[in-house]
């Protein structure tokens, strides 16, 4: 055998070496139940905001300490904290993706993703909340829009 | 039904170009392949005769549907889709150009003019190889319009027609008010159209000059790749197995430079006015770019191979396949919408996965199918490569950097793997941390090979004549690593000390790279700046490298401080990175004192920029960083930050704003508390006291004003603050024409508010005092320092101009051995 093909195989089961130590790293989308039952390790939680519940921040005691209660699609709850700002589209968020961890009772999570249905469905709702109030508004503001065009 | 206003004509020609362009470039595949395949010389050149006609037509159909769609734009045509959803009146117009590429149409049109000019370049040039590269070049084409065409066969949509008109693309379905009758199943308004007054605008964050000049450039490297993949099918075809590779090359080369320039603008665009704290994340949209640059590299190190000794040839082929083919793939990845939640920056899913998934496999299957019959066929040295030969080595190195982008790509493919095995892997806790201690090995080996493959001669190296040549240089390197390392401070503790050891390694090979590449162009090509292209690259890569490895383990959180009331950390704490700023006050940050100093609005947008000076605490400098941010920006809630910097030399100081005072908060829901006082007495509030100092009382009053009886009372009041400030207010109560005014005052940074609500007879008032975090205006900030960035920039640049340098010289050496054959 060639030295060449030696240092081929050799690099290529580095490589996928690699690649199957990288799915044993990988982690999980968990519901809040799932995410419960096996405390300490570092899942993806999909859940939502539940709104009946307070949200705590407070910029000015602690910019970096963000509370409330994530519900998931089961109806399932905990309580999460999570210290940064409040990400953006927070409160009108129909789907937050949490990474973090579940302990004693409380899910400390090191990233927020939040998803909003206007990014998914081609800014569907904000639309049509504009379009029915630009409508409404309309008679009156006829005469912009007719010398524009 | 006609609808009032609507200007239908544009819209009508755009699409007649789409359509022509796919029959077009469909005639010019068809025409190149029977020239390719003609025995006779006078029927070949009929065919490309066609052909070239076809092309040329093809070229003029995207020109055209280029200048329709942005007329459309620029003329705020909002009856269009596509203008509507992506532009907007007030949009400047330097940016009209960036909402034509924020939509996957757009995009598609950009690639596919990049492959018009191409391919008129390669008509010119390519002689014998036109017609079975430019039919590879023209199909491309094909498929590029197919995915503009908008055309239903059989219920099957193919392809998403940029110039579909609002009314038709279902987003005002379920808006009543622009229905007859208010009724979203009559249909829609004559006028409706009047009542589209505006467009959705380009999303903020792309609202930046980047996003005019970094996907053309991009593009412009996608498109590139083509070219050697063109070649290597040709030569499969037509059996001539090593000759494609002169005519390549410059192309590889071309394609090389631009490509890594695109991919580098866009980490630029990340660093300087995104916030994602850095230029890469190894976020998937940037490594599938990434790994078709990874693999075209590797394919031109080892076509050089090919050249210089004859190895490799096969190696090259798959290169230059693949190099195509995962451009194709990161097609596939960034628009089908299966990155979903692993990606911050994939386009929105059109529904058109099932033609990308076509698009990808209709070349690389055939593609590799193709390579592989033909294998046994092409050329390969039996002759084993000696250890002390380059070849030998520059094979290990292109081998690694395709391996490495094998490993990137497979991580990336995570989605992929969850749909096809139904699993729900996530990826990683410390996803930037799983790319980087595998690369840093990477970056080790492929350093050090560039560092040292130049002095190893093809074939074989005499010993003595390497040690003769590298001693020198090796000799610098050690100095310079030695120092960098010993006096540098390069520290990066927060993930295992082998981790830190491999950054050190990794810099000094960094350094070595830089150091021996620099001095080849003495020592070993004595100074020929014309053939030392590749020595300048390799000096560039080596600077690129060691800007990494520096800017990231010396990046330093500034506003690492606890400001407030310290919370309990849990075990695995990250440091916490933000730090609020109340308007006036002046905050401690490190090295700093920091004072947000207020903000100011674009007179047009939701924009508002915020003032922060920074003051050095030696008192030796200080200066203003003017971030801004987009405020609940149409429909969005919360913030779109961009940060501002601060350059030097031999670093950046970087800041962004994460949080403001929520506009709803400031609704003051607080209410005063009634205090009886008289003269001297003193009062408490949270964070100190008040003490009256005394009661003035005037009724010798304008009558106008006041009117009769008119009084007016001032109380002096002086608040002694906790932390030691004094303030001193008067407040003011008025009895005018027979009603009491009581104006309350703010003390902003104790966040009270002050009001005197009633001076009775016995000289005893009624002090109104409210507590509020509301008056507060504050922002809340994040702020790094990144050292060494601008190496990153500057290597980039270097590495690009090394690599058009090569290829200059490779075109000039074509020219020159043309002339002689």
């Amino acid at each position: 055998m060639k030295k060449i093909h030696i240092a081929l195989l050799v690099l290529i089961a580095g490589a996928i070496a690699v690649l199957l130590t990288f799915l044993k790293t990988t982690s999980t989308y968990d519901t809040v139940d799932t995410a419960i039952s096996k405390p300490g390790k570092y899942v993806h939680l999909m859940a939502k905001l539940d709104k009946s519940q307070p949200v705590e921040y407070d910029a000015l005691k602690d910019a970096n300490y963000l509370s409330f209660t994530a519900v998931d699609t089961l109806g399932k709850s905990v309580k999460v904290v999570y210290h940064n700002t409040k990400p953006d589209n927070f409160e009108i968020s129909e789907r937050l993706v949490l990474k973090g961890k579940y302990n004693d009772g409380i899910f400390n999570c090191d990233a927020i993703q939040t998803k909003c249905p206007s990014k998914y469905k081609e800014d569907m709702k904000p639309t049509d909340k504009k379009l029915q109030t630009a409508t409404t508004e309309s008679p009156t503001s006829n005469n912009s829009a007719e010398s524009k065009y | 039904m006609d609808y009032i206003g609507e200007h239908l004509l544009p819209g009508q020609l755009g699409h007649f170009f789409i359509v022509l362009s796919i029959v077009a470039s469909f005639v010019a595949t068809f025409a190149y392949f029977r020239s390719a395949k003609s025995a006779s010389e006078l029927d070949g050149d009929y065919w490309k005769k066609l052909a070239r006609i076809a092309f040329i037509t093809e070229v003029i159909c995207v020109v055209g549907t280029f200048v329709v769609l942005f007329y459309i734009i620029h003329s705020h045509l909002f009856e269009y889709h596509y203008a509507w959803k992506h532009s907007s009146l007030s949009l400047e117009f330097k940016y009209l150009l960036a909402c034509f590429w924020e939509g996957q149409e757009g995009s598609f049109m950009l690639w596919s003019f990049w492959h018009c000019v191409l391919g008129l370049i390669l008509i010119k040039t390519s002689k014998q190889w036109e017609a079975p590269v430019m039919m590879v070049v023209s199909f491309m084409q094909f498929a590029l319009a197919t995915m503009i065409a908008g055309i239903y066969i059989f219920n099957w949509k193919m392809g998403s027609n940029p110039f579909i008109l609002l009314r038709d693309s279902g987003v005002l379905d379920n808006a009543p008010a622009l229905h007859i009758g208010g009724d979203v199943n009559q249909p829609l308004r004559p006028d409706y159209l009047l009542s589209i007054k505006d467009g959705n605008d380009l999303n903020p964050l792309l609202q930046n000059y980047w996003m005019v000049i970094h996907p053309p450039v991009l593009f412009l490297g996608f498109a590139s790749t083509i070219v050697p993949f063109a070649f290597v099918i040709a030569g499969l075809w037509k059996k001539k197995f090593g000759e494609w590779t002169k005519p390549a090359l410059p192309w590889a080369l071309f394609s090389a430079a631009i490509f890594g320039v695109g991919i580098m603008m866009g980490a630029m665009w990340a660093y300087e006015s995104l916030t994602f704290g850095g230029y890469w994340a190894w976020d998937p949209v940037e490594n599938a770019s990434l790994v078709p640059w990874l693999i075209l590299i590797s394919g031109i190190h080892t076509l050089l191979i090919y050249k210089h000794t004859g190895h490799s040839l096969r190696a090259t082929h798959l290169f230059f396949i693949l190099s195509f083919g995962f451009v194709l793939y990161s097609t596939f990845l960034t628009r089908s919408g299966i990155l979903g939640e692993t990606s911050v920056h994939a386009f929105t899913d059109l529904g058109m996965n099932f033609q990308l998934l076509t698009f990808l496999l209709v070349f690389v299957v055939p593609a590799l199918v193709y390579f592989a019959m033909r294998y046994k066929e092409i050329p390969a040295i039996k002759k084993e490569e000696a250890a002390s030969s380059r070849e030998f080595w520059m094979f290990i190195g292109a081998l690694v950097f395709f391996l490495s982008a094998l490993v990137i790509i497979g991580k990336t493919s995570l989605p992929v793997l969850n749909k096809i095995l139904g699993t729900k892997l996530a990826p990683p806790e410390n996803v930037e941390f799983d790319y980087n201690q595998i690369q840093i090995f990477v970056a080790i080996i492929v350093a050090a090979l560039t560092a040292i493959t130049q002095y190893l001669k093809y074939k074989e190296t005499p010993t003595k004549y390497f040690w003769k040549k590298i001693a020198l240089p090796t000799v610098i390197a050690i100095i310079a690593a030695s120092f960098v390392l010993g006096f540098g401070d390069v520290n990066y503790e927060k993930e295992t000390v082998g981790f830190m050891a491999a950054i050190w390694v990794a810099v000094a090979c960094s350094i070595y790279t830089i150091i021996a590449n620099a001095a080849y162009i003495w020592i070993g090509i004595k100074g020929k700046l014309k053939i030392s292209g590749g020595s300048v690259a390799h000096v560039g890569f080596g600077m690129v490298l060691l800007g990494i490895l520096i800017s990231s383990s010396k990046k330093e959180v500034l506003s690492n401080n606890i400001n407030g009331i310290p919370a309990p950390l849990a075990e695995t704490e990250d440091p916490r990175e933000n730090l609020t700023l109340v308007k006036g006050l002046t905050s401690d940050m490190g090295k700093y004192t920091l004072t947000y100093e207020g903000d100011s609005s674009h007179p047009k947008k939701e924009l508002s920029f915020y003032k922060i000076h920074f003051k050095r605490k030696d008192g030796k400098e200080e200066f203003t960083l003017t971030p801004n941010s987009f405020v609940n920006y149409k429909g969005n809630e919360g913030l779109m930050s961009n940060p501002d910097a601060r350059h030097y030399w031999t670093h950046d100081v970087f800041t962004y704003i994460t949080s403001i005072a929520n506009p709803d908060n400031t609704k003051d829901t607080a209410s005063f508390k009634p205090v009886p006082l008289k003269i001297n007495d003193t009062v408490f509030y949270s964070n100190g006291f008040i003490v009256m100092e005394g009661l003035n009382t005037k009724d010798s009053l304008p009558k106008e004003l006041f009117g009769e009886k008119g009084e007016l009372h001032e109380a002096p009041l002086k608040i002694y603050s906790k932390t030691g400030s004094i303030y001193t207010v008067t407040t003011r109560l008025a009895v005018a024409k027979g009603n009491t005014l009581s104006l309350p005052d703010t003390i902003t940074a104790e966040s009270i508010v002050l009001r005197l609500q009633k001076v009775n007879a016995d000289r005893t008032i009624e002090l109104g005092i409210k507590e509020s975090n509301s008056i507060m205006e504050y922002v809340t900030i994040k702020a790094y320092k990144f050292p060494f960035i601008r190496l990153l920039w500057f290597g980039v640049l270097v590495t690009a101009i090394g690599i058009l340098m090569s290829m200059v010289h490779r075109i000039s050496q074509n020219r020159k051995s043309r002339l002689q054959s």
